[in-house]
């Protein structure tokens, strides 16, 4: 076994710049890492934050990537801090470049006391250079193990203990790991300290990152989830993997079928069958699912629709995010029928969400859609104890069934008891076609009539037990007449800017049915409301303007790629003056 | 044996005089009750449709059904097989909704080998929407949409459906009762994908009535000779003067493959720990 321990340390050169580094001044900190697609830069970005994961600090990862398996640029964010964010800085702290390209298109991230470090081989002008071809040679390691050199060669420069990049990759390295610690220590002892961390205040022990993906399925898993059905598709194909992997000790069945349209069918069929079912897709995919959703709304049957946004029209920016589907999910599937959609906008409440939409669709007997995008889908969050905690919903009392059975008996609050095959006292007729009280086809006036009444109340009930919930979620200053209004994950960043500015932030979590009520006893008494959304048109603006909420201002994103603090801080000022 | 409920409902039944849909409706309908002489329970028995005059089956037999929409019946009963493998699942579909809008399902389903029994009431035309041609139509059908005749050939499902891995193909007429019967019977007894195209006249858009009492021949049932299904459903093309064959052509009993889509062993229950599975992951995760 070769000698791994042997001291070598990187010609002075390397380190020149070092001398005028210094502790990274202010209580959080950022680090950007970017390479080719195939230099494991997600992976790399992962081992960062479980470095400051253990030093104590909360973690919010941004992984940015074209829609290509080799070449092209990734890169990920890491921003931790002492209070959970959700956000990434303009600038960072440190830049790791495993190629020029991240040199070249990052500069403007780069400030005067940024450390800059950079791949020796296949890059220029990084004020700390790592030899990583050099030391991977050494080692005898092949070249898709240069992140890992890259990432112990920054724990040493951002005075990470060893002990704790020896932990985290044999925690999070599970192929050739004793080849990856060599490379690493190798990295670790040639580097020197530039620009120490210290530690988080307080000894909170580390806390485990969620994507929003994994929160969504473990959300919904822990609600009694049966069966996932997806077909792959950009920001949820990770859902889909993740139930897949772990179906087992879950129990869960996880099936890819032949399309989307399949997809919610299967859904239904399950529900029918009594097992709770949700499905993933994104907007294209959940274009072929409307005839199924609104088969769901006529033939009252749950199912639980994830839904990430991405960047469209059509195919569009398949790896990148956007907020343009809230008009869509409201409106989807021809005909009326009530709905929940929930925006969640970190991993706690993509967890809670997740896991109480699936109770109220399968007690309201209505589909769900759990509206999410990109940045949350495959972003990371730390999530703490109080995240994964369940909201106070409580099961309204329902009639029992009356005997012989309907299937869609006329009922005052229009949730009909829904007795799932087989039941020998029951036979159960659901259908697409307007029906009777049995479930029999009808197109008699007055039992059309009779059921289109059914459904309307069926969401006025809906609209009840969603007005008992924290529907709505408020920060900044409650003092400040001006408003922030925003959904989803851009919760995460008008936060920050609200608090920042010394203003406020309302955001509703449940969009449909909308909280009216929640959301006006926020926003009335505001002189101004600006709208934050990564969409061209203002969507949530319609909405809240559809309510008799006036927004003033409009601030839009529509390039696929998240706001940054100082960016929004710039924006919002702007606008207030 | 307590008395049993009527196998039909009050509906009112508004096929046409003369439709094929009855025969279908009464073979299954006695199949229903012989399993209830043999005590069996049909609530174990759901019955899918999807748009079209067949799909009215759903409201006149008296068993559990799902009236689902035009050309997804498959993946409704797939979803239901999934979520209780237990039931039997019985699939009637239209030749429009089974080979037109929901082609790709029947395809994926063959592949699976899902436990149902699909029966298509193919009577090569539109009658819901008055008369339009369908996936089996033969050339020169004139239909309303196509005044002037078709010229695209019609397609062969059960060639389609043996190609596709199908483990239960056959093929039958309404006016052969007595076939029909045992045809599908022996489809629902079947383990695994079950296939009937069931030949069937439409009386006011299509009455093929006179042509296939000429031509459509009873022959020996065939089980896991592939070459033999072969000869079976290429001797008619749908649209080319020929006898046509009725009967099974072809029956394979696939091993249990816990791995396949829609037979792995679900959970469920006292058995699963979803919190202890939950804080493992997020122990991973740290």
């Amino acid at each position: 076994m070769r000698d791994v321990h042997t001291k070598r340390t990187f010609s002075s050169d390397f380190f020149a710049w070092a001398l005028c580094g210094g502790v990274v001044g202010v209580d959080e900190v950022s680090v950007l890492i970017g390479g080719k697609a195939g230099d494991g830069i997600n992976s790399a970005g992962a081992l960062v934050a479980r470095l400051f994961s253990r030093l104590g600090y909360r973690i919010y990862l941004y992984f940015d990537y074209p829609s290509l398996i080799k070449g092209g640029h990734n890169f990920a964010v890491v921003r931790a801090t002492p209070r959970q964010v959700g956000a990434h800085r303009e600038r960072v702290d440190f830049l790791l470049a495993l190629d020029q390209e991240t040199l070249r298109r990052h500069v403007a991230e780069v400030k005067p006391t940024t450390v800059v470090m950079g791949r020796s081989d296949r890059s220029q002008g990084a004020k700390v250079s790592v030899p990583v071809k050099e030391v991977l040679d050494r080692i005898g390691a092949s070249d898709l193990m240069g992140n890992t050199c890259m990432v112990a060669a920054f724990a040493r420069a951002a005075g990470v203990p060893w002990e704790i990049l020896e932990e985290v990759i044999m925690a999070h390295i599970t192929k050739e790991t004793s080849l990856n610690i060599a490379v690493a220590r190798e990295a670790y002892t040639g580097a020197i300290e530039v620009s120490p961390v210290p530690r988080a205040p307080g000894a909170a022990p580390p806390l485990p990152l969620l994507t929003g993906n994994e929160a969504i399925g473990l959300g919904l898993a822990a609600s009694g989830l049966d069966l996932f059905i997806a077909y792959p598709m950009t920001p949820t194909s990770n859902l889909l993997h993740f139930l897949a992997e772990y179906a087992t000790p879950l129990g869960l069945t996880v099936v890819h079928p032949e399309n989307e349209i399949a997809v919610i069918l299967m859904a239904l069929g399950a529900a029918y069958a009594g097992k709770k079912a949700a499905v993933g897709t994104s907007g294209g995919g959940f274009c072929l699912m409307t005839e199924g959703f609104s088969l769901a709304g006529m033939a009252e049957i749950p199912v639980i629709v994830v839904m990430g946004q991405r960047a469209g029209p059509s195919t569009g920016l398949p790896t990148y995010s956007a907020q343009t589907e809230l008009l869509f999910v409201l409106n989807a599937g021809h005909g009326e029928f009530p709905r929940l959609v929930v925006a969640p906008a970190d991993v706690g409440e993509a967890y809670r969400w997740s896991a109480l939409a699936l109770q109220i669709a399968w007690d309201y007997q209505v589909p769900a859609v759990i509206l999410v995008d990109k940045t949350l889908c495959e972003g990371s969050f730390s999530c703490g104890p109080d995240d994964l905690i369940q909201l106070p919903y409580v099961k309204p009392v329902s009639a029992g069934p009356k005997f012989p059975y309907l299937r869609y008996q006329n009922i005052t609050d229009g949730v009909s008891p829904f007795i799932h095959p087989p039941n020998p006292l029951a036979v159960v007729k659901v259908n697409s076609y307007s029906h009777d009280e049995a479930g029999i086809t009808s197109e008699d006036s007055g039992t059309a009539t009779m059921m289109v009444e059914k459904r309307i109340r069926k969401g006025e009930s809906l609209a009840e037990v969603v007005g008992s919930l924290p529907t709505v979620e408020v920060s900044g200053d409650p003092a400040s007449r001006i408003g922030l209004i925003c959904f989803g994950t851009m919760g995460g960043v008008c936060r920050e800017v609200a608090e920042h500015l010394g203003i406020r932030c309302i955001r509703p979590v449940v969009l449909a049915p909308f909280p009216s009520a929640q959301v006006h006893a926020q926003i009335d008494g505001l002189t101004r409301v600006i709208a934050v959304e990564e969409n061209a048109t203002g969507q949530l603006a319609h909405l809240f303007a559809a309510h008799g909420i006036r927004v003033h201002h409009q601030i839009h994103r529509v390039d696929g790629r998240p706001f940054a603090l100082e960016a929004l801080i710039r924006e919002v000022s702007g606008v207030i003056g | 044996m307590t008395e049993q409920p009527s196998l039909i409902t009050d509906a009112q039944n508004t096929w046409c005089p003369g439709c094929g849909n009855f025969a279908i409706q009464h073979s299954l309908k006695a199949i229903l009750t012989d399993l209830q002489g043999e005590e069996r329970d049909l609530s174990n028995v759901v019955l899918v449709s999807g748009i079209g005059c067949h799909a009215k089956i759903a409201d006149y037999l008296n068993i559990n059904s799902f009236y689902s929409i035009h050309g997804r019946t498959l993946p409704v009963a797939t979803g239901i097989v999934l979520a209780n493998p237990q039931l039997n699942v019985i699939c009637c579909a239209g030749d429009g909704d089974m080979y037109a809008e929901g082609l790709d399902h029947l395809i994926f389903a063959a592949k699976r080998d899902i436990d149902l029994t699909v029966v298509v009431h193919d009577n090569r035309v539109y009658g819901l929407t008055t008369g339009q041609y369908t996936p089996t139509s033969p050339v020169g059908f004139r239909g309303r949409s196509t005044p002037s005749g078709i010229k695209e050939r019609p397609i062969n499902p059960l060639a389609l459906v043996l190609a596709s891995g199908g483990t239960f193909v056959a093929r039958s007429y309404t006016g052969r009762p007595a076939h029909l019967k045992r045809v599908l019977s022996a489809a629902l007894s079947h383990k695994g994908f079950s296939f009937v195209e069931v030949l069937q006249i439409c009386a006011t858009y299509n009455n093929l009535t006179a042509f296939y009492h000429e031509r459509v021949l009873e022959v020996q049932d065939n089980e896991e000779d592939l070459n033999a299904a072969w000869s079976y459903v290429n001797a008619w093309d749908y649209n080319t003067d020929a006898k046509i064959p009725l009967g099974i052509f072809f029956k394979e009993d696939l091993p249990p493959d816990p791995s396949r889509s829609g037979e792995k062993p679900y959970l469920g229950g006292a058995e699963r720990d979803v919190s202890s599975a939950i804080a493992a992951i997020l122990h991973d995760r740290v």
